[in-house]
C-alpha cells in the first residue's frame, strides 16, 4: 500500500459536492433528509393546525377512563368500570390468544396438506390441490364470513342437547353449539392465589407451572450438551432418551398431583352450558377461517421444502448407513427447514395481521376495543390509531427478529 | 391559492377536493351538490336501490334540505358511513350533513365537534325475542345471551342496565344491522337489542313474524337527529329549520298534493309564512324564502315521507308512537315560524 | 452319467406363446385403483377418508344446489317456489337474486349506461400488458402501455379529455428538460427534468386545462367516485396501486440496497413499517387520519386517499419483491457496468433494472393478486366492496332480506376465478423465465 494514489490536494470547490464522488453521497443524503425533515415538519404543523381548528388535543388520558362497554372474551378480569387501557390490554390479548392459536393450527394444517399433496395416493392428493387453490384464491374475509354463517346456520342451539334423543356430544367432553363451544376447562383444588400488579394481577399457579416447565427444559438441554459432549470425546452417545423424559414428565406431573389438578367436564344447566369453558363462535370461525387460510399457503411452502431437497442427499444418507428415521432428522429435516422457516414466519406474521378482521364477526381484538368501541366512544382517533398502529408494529417486529436470529442460526455455513 | 389550482382541475375530475371553509352553506352552493353521510344499509332509513337510488327515512331529510338549499331535491350526494367513520367524516368536510340515525347525546353534542340540529325520529332501545323462550319482560333477561351492534350507544345502555338491574348477560357483537338478524335467527342468541324501529323492520321481515315478540321495556332514550359541523350556526340553522318546515307542514295539513294551492290560497298567516308567500323568513337564512315549499315538495311533509318510508303500509310497519304529532299524543313540536 | 442326458428329453418350446392378458388384479382400472388408492393399509385409510369428506360434502350441498331458483322477485317468493316444488323442507339457493343484481356486484352503481366505459378499459389494461406479459407481442406496444393509466382514469371516470392530456406533457416536458441538460450533468438533468415537471403540475396545468376546455370541450360523461363500487371498485384500486406503486417501490428497493446510511436507513424504515401493520390500520388512517395531515381545508376524495393509502401499502411488498430480483442478478452484471464505465444511473437503467425487473414479474403477479383480494376491506371505510358492501346493501332491500350463502359464493366464485387463472399464469411465467436464465 505504499504506493497508494496520492490524493489530489487541490482547494475544495462547492461543485465538488455534484461532481466528486467523495462527497457527492454525503450531498444527498443531506439533501434527501432535509427533504424528510422538511415533509415531517409539514405533516405535524398541518396534524397540530387541524388539532387545533377541531377544538382536539392530543392527549392519551382518556385510557385512564372508565370504558363502560363489556367484552364478552376476556382473559383478564375485566367489567364495563374497567378502564379503556384494560379494555386495550383484553383487546391486545384477544389478538395475541387468537394469533398464537390461528399459527399453531395453520402449521398444523399446512404440515398435513402439504406432505399429503405429494401422496401417491391420486384421491387425496387431487382432494389438498383442491383445498390449497380453493383458499388460496379466495379473499379471506370471504373465509372468515362464511364460517361464521357456518357456524350459527348448522350448527344446533345448547338445548338440542338436552335429554336422552338430544345430540350427544363430542368424546363426551366438547359440545358445538350455534352460540359458543363448550370445552372443558382445567381447574386446580389448591391454586398458590394471585398476586396483585396493578394493571393486571399474575396467577401464581399458572406461574409456577411455567417456572416448573421452563427449568426442566433447561436441564434437559444441559443433558442434551453433556451427551454431545460425550459423544465428540468417545464417538460413543451415552443413552439420554429415558432421562430426558423422566426430567420433563416428572417434576410437572408431580406438580399437578399436588395441586389436584382434574377435568371440569360442560354440562348443560339450564339453556347454557356451564362448567367447561364456552368459547364465543366468534372466536371459533375467525380461528378456523385464518388457520385454513393460512394453512393453504404453509401447505404449498411445506411441498417446496420438502421437494427442494433432492434424492440424493437421503440416498447418500442411507449409502452412510444412517437409519431412516436419522435420515429424516439429521439430514432432511435441517435442509428442508431452512427453505421453509423463512416464509413460515412471513405466513405467521399475515395471520397475525388478518386477525385484525376480527371486525368482520364481532371479536372483540385490539382493533375491536382500541380501534373500534374506544375510538368510537371517545373520539380520539388519531390517537387511537396511532397507538394500534404501534402495537402491531411492535408484535411484527418482535416476531421477524425472533426470524432473524433463527435465520442467522440455520444460515449456511460457507467457506 | 395556487396550490389550489392542481387540486381544482382534480375536483373538476370528480376525484377531489371540497374546500371546507367555515361557511358550509356557501360551499353547498359553490359545489351545487350536496354531501350527506347515510347508513349504507339500514333497511327503511338509507338504502340503495338496484340503480344506486338511495331512499328512505334519513335519505329523504338529505333530500329536503338540498331542495331547500339548491332548488333540486336530487342534487345530493350520498356518502356511505359506517359507525366508526361518520363522525370523522362530518368533522373532517367529507360530508355536510350526516343523516345517520345517530343518537344525539351530551357527549357527542359538546366534545365530538357535532352540533345536532333537531330529532327526526324518536327512538328507543328495545329486544326482541322468540315467543317460545317465554320471556314478557326485559327483566327476566338474567343470564341471556345478547346480540348487539358494535361501535354505537346500544352497548353502552345495555351495559348499564343489565347492570343496574343486577342481572348478567353474555354479548355477541355483530359488525351490521344484516349480522344481528342472521345472527338472532339462528339461535345464536337469546335476544337481539338494538333501536326499537329496527327491530320493527327485523320482525317484519322474519317468515313467521307471530313467532317473535318485541319486549316492552326500552331501556334507553334515542333521539336521532341530523348533525352538522359544529360552529356553523347558519347551516345548523337551515337543515334545523328544514325538519322543521316538514313537521310544521305536516301540522298545518301542508302535503306535497296541496302545495300549490295552499301557496296561492292559503288565509292562515303562518301557513303563508312557511311556504314563503308572506314575510322573508328564508333571505334570514341566507336562502330564498320558496325554500320550505321547495323541501316540502321532494317527498312531503313528515307525515308523508315516514308513511313512505317507515310507516304501516311499508313492510317496516311502524306505528307513529312517540314520533306522532304533539296534538295527536307524539312528541313532535315544530317551534313556531314568525 | 453322460447317458442320463441322453435318455431325458428337455422341454423346449420352439413356438411364441400367444400373449396372455395381464392377470386381472394388474391391469387397467383395478391396476390403477391398487396403485393409486389402496396401496397399503395407510393409502386405503386415506382414500376412505377422502371419499367419505366428499360424500358428506356433496350429500350436504347437492339438494341446496339442485333446487336453485332462477325466477323470481323475492327471497320469498324463492322459498316458496322451492317448498311447492320439492316439499317444505327443502332448501334451495335463490340465484334470483344475483340475475337481479349482478350488475351491480360487478360495476357497483355506474350508470348502466356507460358499462361500457369500464368494460372497454378492463380490455385495454390486457392489451396494455400485453407486451410486458406476453413475448410474441412488438415492443412498440409500450408506448400504448405508458399511456394506458392517464387512458384508463379517463374512461373510469370520464371528463374532460385535456385533463389527462395536461398530466401527460408534464412528464413529456420534464423529459424534454431532461434530454437538454443531459449533455451538462445527468444529475442536473434529473433534477431539472423534476422541477419543470412539478413547476408545471402544480402552476402551469390548472390554467392551460381551464383554457383548453373552455375552447375545445371534449370530453366523456362524468362519474364520480362514489358511483364506483363492487368489482368496478376492487379492480380500480388494485390496479391503481399496483401500477403507481411500481416506482416507489423501485426507489425503496433501490434504497434499500444503497450504500448511503441514511437513504438505505429511511427506506428499511418505511418497508418495515408498512409491512408491519395490518392493511385495515392503513385504510383507517386513510379515512380518518389522512385529513389530519393534510393542510386544514383541502379533502381528498376518499376512493383517492385509499388509493393512495393502498399505494404506499403496495410499494412495501412490490420493493421486497424486487429486492428479490435484484439479489438474484450475478454479481458479474454489476461489475461489467462499472467496467464500461456507466455511472449508477446508466448502469440501473440499461442493464440492471431491465432484468431484475423482468425475474421480478411472476412475484409482482402475486403482490397484485394478495392486493387484489385485500381490496374487500375497503368496507370497512364505507366504500362498496363486492364482498360485503354491495351484499350488505343488497340484504337491506326488503326484497332480499335474509340472504347470506348466494352472494357470498358468487363473490368468491368471481374472485377465485381472477385470481386462479393470475397464479397460473404467474406460475407458467415463472417457468418461462427460469428457462431464460439456464
Amino acid at each position: 500500500m505504499a504506493n497508494a494514489v496520492e490524493k489530489p490536494k487541490d482547494s475544495f470547490r462547492p461543485s465538488m459536492l455534484l461532481y466528486d464522488t467523495r462527497y457527492r453521497s454525503l450531498t444527498i443524503q443531506i439533501v434527501v433528509f432535509a427533504l424528510f425533515v422538511a415533509a415531517a415538519a409539514w405533516l405535524i404543523d398541518n396534524t397540530v393546525r387541524n388539532l387545533s381548528a377541531l377544538g382536539k388535543d392530543f392527549d392519551f388520558g382518556f385510557l385512564g377512563v372508565r370504558a363502560g362497554y363489556d367484552i364478552a372474551q376476556h382473559l383478564i378480569p375485566y367489567t364495563q368500570n374497567s378502564t379503556h387501557a384494560q379494555a386495550m390490554l383484553v383487546g391486545l390479548l384477544n389478538t395475541l390468544l387468537i394469533a398464537v392459536m390461528g399459527c399453531a393450527l395453520a402449521t398444523v394444517i399446512g404440515v398435513i396438506v402439504g406432505v399429503l399433496r405429494l401422496s401417491s395416493n391420486w384421491l387425496v392428493a387431487r382432494l389438498m390441490t383442491v383445498y390449497v387453490e380453493m383458499f388460496r384464491n379466495v379473499p379471506v374475509l370471504l373465509w372468515i364470513l362464511l364460517f361464521y354463517t357456518v357456524f350459527s346456520e348448522a350448527s344446533p342451539t345448547p338445548a338440542a342437547f338436552r335429554g336422552e334423543d338430544g345430540q350427544s356430544m363430542l368424546l363426551g367432553l366438547f359440545a358445538v353449539t350455534n352460540r359458543y363451544t363448550a370445552i372443558p376447562d382445567v381447574a386446580v383444588e389448591r391454586g398458590f392465589g394471585t398476586l396483585d400488579l396493578g394493571l393486571f394481577s399474575l396467577n401464581l399457579t399458572f406461574a409456577a407451572i411455567v417456572v416448573v416447565l421452563a427449568a426442566s427444559f433447561y436441564v434437559r438441554h444441559r443433558l442434551k450438551a453433556r451427551a454431545r459432549a460425550v459423544q465428540e470425546s468417545t464417538g460413543r452417545r451415552p443413552s439420554t432418551w429415558w432421562k430426558s423424559l423422566l426430567i420433563v414428565v416428572l417434576p410437572i406431573a408431580l406438580l399437578l398431583w399436588v395441586l389436584g389438578t382434574h377435568l371440569l367436564v360442560p354440562s348443560l344447566s339450564g339453556f347454557n352450558f356451564t362448567g367447561g369453558i364456552n368459547v364465543p363462535n366468534s372466536f371459533m370461525a375467525l380461528w378456523l377461517a385464518l388457520s385454513f387460510y393460512t394453512g393453504a399457503f404453509i401447505a404449498e411452502i411445506v411441498r417446496a421444502g420438502i421437494l427442494a431437497v433432492s434424492r440424493g442427499q437421503s440416498e447418500a444418507a442411507f449409502a452412510l448407513g444412517l437409519r431412516p428415521r436419522r435420515t429424516m432428522s439429521l439430514v432432511i429435516l435441517p435442509q428442508a427447514l431452512r427453505v421453509i422457516v423463512p416464509p413460515l414466519i412471513s405466513q405467521f406474521l399475515n395471520l397475525t395481521k388478518n386477525s385484525s378482521l376480527a371486525i368482520a364477526v364481532g371479536y372483540l381484538d385490539l382493533r375491536g376495543t382500541l380501534g373500534g368501541i374506544t375510538l368510537n366512544q371517545t373520539g380520539r382517533e388519531l390517537e387511537c390509531v396511532l397507538l394500534m398502529m404501534l402495537i402491531y408494529l411492535a408484535i411484527s417486529l418482535i416476531i421477524s427478529g425472533g426470524m432473524n436470529v433463527y435465520n442467522s442460526r440455520i444460515r449456511l455455513k460457507e467457506r | 391559492m395556487k396550490k389550489t389550482l392542481f387540486l381544482g382541475s382534480l375536483t373538476m375530475a370528480g376525484l377531489a377536493a371540497s374546500f371546507v371553509s367555515a361557511a358550509t352553506l356557501d360551499d353547498v352552493k359553490a359545489r351545487g351538490e350536496l354531501l350527506c353521510g347515510v347508513n349504507p344499509g339500514l333497511t327503511g332509513f338509507a338504502a340503495p336501490d338496484a340503480n344506486g337510488t338511495w331512499s328512505g327515512f334519513d335519505v329523504a331529510l338529505c333530500r329536503a334540505v338540498s331542495a331547500a338549499v339548491l332548488g333540486d331535491g336530487n342534487k345530493v350526494r350520498f356518502v356511505p358511513t359506517t359507525g366508526e367513520t361518520r363522525f370523522t367524516a362530518l368533522s373532517s368536510g367529507e360530508v355536510d350533513l350526516l343523516v345517520r340515525n345517530t343518537t344525539w347525546t351530551y357527549s357527542r353534542d359538546t366534545d365530538l365537534g357535532l352540533d345536532f340540529a333537531g330529532v327526526n325520529y324518536y327512538d328507543g332501545q328495545g329486544f326482541i325475542v322468540r315467543k317460545d323462550l317465554g320471556v314478557t319482560s326485559a327483566k327476566e333477561l338474567e343470564g341471556a345471551t345478547v346480540c348487539i351492534q358494535t361501535g354505537t350507544t346500544t352497548e353502552l345502555n345495555l351495559a348499564d342496565y343489565f347492570a343496574s338491574n343486577g342481572m348478567t348477560y353474555t354479548p355477541v357483537a355483530v359488525q351490521s344491522n344484516a349480522e344481528g338478524e342472521q345472527q338472532y335467527l339462528a339461535g345464536a342468541c337469546d335476544t337481539y337489542t338494538t333501536d326499537a324501529s329496527g327491530l320493527a323492520a327485523t320482525r317484519a321481515s322474519l317468515a313467521t313474524p307471530e313467532d317473535h315478540i318485541i319486549l316492552p321495556e326500552i331501556i334507553s332514550k334515542e333521539p336521532l337527529g341530523p348533525a352538522t359541523r359544529s360552529g356553523d350556526s347558519q347551516w345548523n340553522d337551515i337543515v334545523r329549520w328544514t325538519l322543521n318546515a316538514l313537521i310544521a307542514a305536516e301540522e298545518y295539513g301542508v302535503t306535497s298534493a296541496n302545495l300549490d294551492e295552499l301557496a296561492s290560497s292559503s288565509q292562515n298567516p303562518e301557513v303563508r309564512r312557511l311556504l314563503g308567500v308572506e314575510g322573508n323568513l328564508g333571505e334570514m337564512m341566507g336562502l330564498d324564502n320558496d325554500w320550505a315549499k321547495r323541501a316540502i315538495a321532494v317527498g312531503g311533509n313528515y307525515g308523508e315521507i315516514f308513511a313512505a318510508t317507515v310507516g304501516e303500509a311499508t313492510p317496516i310497519g311502524l306505528a307513529r308512537g312517540l314520533n306522532a304529532q304533539w296534538t295527536q299524543g307524539g312528541l313532535l313540536y315544530a317551534p313556531p315560524f314568525r | 452319467m453322460s447317458d442320463t442326458h441322453a435318455q431325458t428329453v428337455p422341454f423346449v418350446r420352439d413356438t411364441m406363446l400367444p400373449q396372455a392378458a395381464p392377470p386381472a388384479g394388474q391391469a387397467g382400472a383395478v391396476r390403477w385403483l391398487r396403485e393409486n388408492l389402496f396401496s397399503g393399509w395407510v393409502n386405503t385409510v386415506l382414500t376412505l377418508l377422502g371419499l367419505l369428506a366428499l360424500f358428506v360434502l356433496v350429500k350436504e350441498m347437492a339438494p341446496w344446489f339442485l333446487h336453485s331458483v332462477w325466477n323470481a322477485n323475492t327471497l320469498t317468493e324463492c322459498r316458496q317456489i322451492v317448498a311447492d316444488r320439492w316439499g317444505p323442507d327443502a332448501t334451495g339457493a335463490c340465484w334470483a337474486m344475483i340475475r337481479e343484481r349482478w350488475p351491480q356486484f360487478l360495476f357497483g352503481f355506474y350508470p348502466s349506461n356507460l358499462y361500457w366505459r369500464p368494460v372497454t378499459a378492463l380490455v385495454l389494461l390486457f392489451v396494455a400488458l400485453a407486451p410486458v406479459l406476453f413475448p410474441g407481442v412488438p415492443r412498440r406496444l409500450m408506448v400504448f402501455s405508458v399511456l394506458y393509466p392517464f387512458l384508463g382514469f379517463w374512461l373510469l371516470w370520464g371528463g374532460s379529455i385535456w385533463l389527462p392530456v395536461v398530466a401527460i406533457l408534464g412528464f413529456v416536458i420534464g423529459y424534454a428538460v431532461w434530454r437538454v441538460l443531459q449533455r451538462r450533468s445527468p444529475l442536473l438533468a434529473l433534477l431539472g427534468g423534476i422541477v419543470a415537471a412539478l413547476v408545471w403540475w402544480l402552476f402551469l396545468a390548472g390554467p392551460v386545462n381551464e383554457a383548453l376546455t373552455s375552447a375545445l370541450p371534449l370530453g366523456l360523461e362524468m362519474v364520480r367516485s362514489d358511483r364506483f363500487g363492487g368489482f368496478v371498485l376492487s379492480l380500480t384500486i388494485g390496479v391503481a396501486a399496483i401500477s403507481l406503486s411500481l416506482p416507489l417501490g423501485i426507489m425503496l428497493a433501490l434504497g434499500r440496497q444503497s450504500d448511503m446510511f441514511l437513504i438505505k436507513t429511511m427506506s428499511v424504515c418505511f418497508i418495515e413499517f408498512i409491512r408491519g401493520v395490518p392493511l385495515i390500520t392503513l385504510l383507517f388512517t386513510a379515512s380518518l387520519l389522512l385529513n389530519y395531515f393534510l393542510p386544514p381545508g383541502t379533502n381528498f376524495d376518499i376512493i383517492l386517499r385509499v388509493i393512495i393509502m393502498v399505494t404506499l401499502f403496495a410499494a412495501a411488498y412490490i420493493a421486497e419483491v424486487i429486492r428479490g430480483g435484484l439479489a438474484a442478478l450475478p454479481r458479474g452484471q454489476y461489475e461489467a457496468g462499472n467496467a464500461l464505465g456507466l455511472n449508477y444511473f446508466q448502469a440501473q437503467r440499461l442493464i440492471i433494472l431491465p432484468q431484475a425487473l423482468k425475474i421480478s414479474i411472476p412475484g409482482i403477479v402475486s403482490t397484485f393478486i394478495g392486493l387484489f383480494k385485500d381490496t374487500t376491506l375497503v368496507i370497512f371505510v364505507g366504500l362498496l366492496d363486492p364482498l360485503k358492501g354491495i351484499t350488505d346493501a343488497v340484504r337491506a332491500s326488503t326484497d332480499w332480506k335474509g340472504i347470506y350463502w348466494e352472494p357470498y359464493i358468487f363473490v368468491g366464485a368471481i374472485f377465485f376465478l381472477f385470481c386462479f387463472g393470475m397464479s397460473r399464469y404467474s406460475m407458467h411465467l415463472e417457468r418461462r423465465l427460469k428457462r431464460d436464465h439456464r
